[in-house]
């Protein structure tokens, strides 16, 4: 459960997010859209403990996050355009490392079925430089899932990707919200939105103009709300 | 336990990296050997005059060739986002920290371990000298540059011009380390005990303590926004 009361970021004179409030419930799909600056990443940041609120709470699963964020990173697993990944490891050794991080108990054998989910257990040898977007995605949602996280904050992370990786991802992401994570989506992508996520949340200039189950509320009426 | 696994599993990461593009001993490495061949052109070796430089000469090496490894510690951390994939572990930041003040002091020391005989030889130093002493020193002054040089290379990555950054920040407040450490490399190259030299080892000692704990505490705001 994602919960956050009257949430405010300020960057020097310019408020990113302002008095944001929302709940997302245990299992929910909620995908948070915007167009560009309008705050979506500072505010997956601010949930995922990256940065800090200027005012107001987030509460993770019931955590405080200011009080429990170590505790909290143990829960959330984050994907964002940035991989998190080191390019000089490879895709196996990347994932010994993050496994190591989180204490993951038979690790090997784990990571095995992972790499073998996202399709990279042939490529687990090579390194991370020579992949391409789609496989460093894939690999990143790998990393993200790890630890086998209660709540998946996803930051654009389709960005760059072709048509087939991006269907691999949806399929794994569709995956784990099966197996009851909650997740929430920044994305600029609609339609995407529209046809996957089950609730929708709309940010325009820092403040949420809408918060909505996805069936009640159109792709017309999406755009309109965040171009008008 | 759970922090020192986390903690040895970053050097591990670290080494690894290291291994695979050599970047940041090669640069030091490179960096030092000039700098010794330079000098053995424009100083006499075995003069007398030579001699009071050399001490200087030598930590000019350490802390240049230092920053430039410290440099690459964190540039390295933020390609494709990794310093944040680290921030998100489990892990209280001040212990990222360690982890890379013992790797930092790795290197150094390595770097440290390749030149020193070379510029002994060149500079056609007596081996007539208290070389633990000589060793202690080293690892003082290294320990107390690398403290620090460690957290401002956090902060100098957060900039746009970080190569600059980092010796603006770093060279004024490791002042104190390394005229204490080229102090007593030039009485130990005198050929002073260790026991004539305590007090500047105490100095070392206490520069060490003090910014290994107060950078070890604010390490957590480092990353703040």
């Amino acid at each position: 459960m994602i919960r956050t009361e009257g949430l405010t970021k300020n960057f020097g004179f310019k408020k990113a997010l302002s008095q944001v409030s929302f709940k997302i419930k245990e299992g929910e799909y909620a995908a948070l859209l915007g167009v560009n600056g309008a705050g979506k990443t500072t505010l997956v940041r601010i949930l995922s403990t990256l940065s800090r609120a200027s005012c107001g709470g987030v509460w993770m699963n019931g955590l405080d996050v200011k009080k429990n964020s170590i505790k909290i990173r143990k829960i959330i697993g984050v994907m964002s355009h940035s991989s998190f990944l080191y390019p000089q490891l490879s895709a196996e050794e990347n994932l010994i490392f993050y496994a190591d991080m989180y204490r993951i108990p038979d690790k090997r054998h784990y990571i095995a079925q992972l790499l073998k989910r996202v399709g990279l257990w042939e490529r687990r040898y090579d390194l991370v430089s020579i992949f391409s977007r789609g496989m460093q995605q894939r690999l990143s949602l790998a990393r993200a899932i790890l630890h086998q996280p209660k709540i998946l904050l996803l930051d654009e992370p389709f960005t760059g990707l072709d048509v087939h990786a991006a269907g691999l991802l949806t399929d794994l992401i569709n995956e784990n919200v099966k197996n009851g994570i909650t997740v929430l989506l920044a994305t600029h992508d609609l339609e995407y939105a529209k046809n996957h996520a089950n609730r929708i949340l709309l940010l325009k200039n820092g403040i949420l103009s809408q918060d909505t189950a996805a069936s009640a509320i159109s792709l017309e009426q999406i755009t309109n709300k965040l171009t008008n | 336990m759970e922090i020192l696994s986390q903690i040895f599993a970053i050097i591990r990461k670290d080494l690894l990296m290291e291994l695979r593009d050599k970047q940041v001993i090669s640069s030091m490495l490179v960096f030092s050997l000039i700098v010794v061949v330079i000098f053995n052109f424009v100083f006499e070796p075995g003069d007398s005059q030579t001699k009071l430089t050399i001490p200087g000469v030598l930590w000019v090496l350490i802390i240049f060739a230092g920053n430039l490894g410290l440099a690459r510690s964190f540039g390295r951390e933020r390609e494709q986002g990794g310093i944040q994939g680290l921030i998100l572990c489990p892990i209280d930041k001040s212990y990222i920290y360690i982890a890379k003040v013992i790797v930092n002091i790795f290197f150094m020391m390595l770097v440290e371990a390749i030149t020193l005989p070379i510029f002994w030889v060149l500079f056609d130093m007596s081996p007539d000298i208290n070389f633990p002493a000589l060793l202690l020193v080293l690892f003082l002054g290294t320990t107390g540059f690398a403290a620090v040089g460690t957290i401002f290379s956090a902060i100098s990555a957060h900039t746009k011009s970080s190569e600059v950054m980092l010796p603006i920040l770093l060279f004024p407040v490791s002042v104190p380390v390394v005229l204490a450490a080229s102090k007593s490399t030039a009485k130990i190259l005198a050929g002073s005990s260790l026991g004539e030299i305590s007090g500047w080892i105490k100095m070392l000692i206490g520069f060490d303590a003090v910014f290994l704990i107060a950078c070890f505490l604010l390490y957590e705001y480092v990353f703040e926004e």
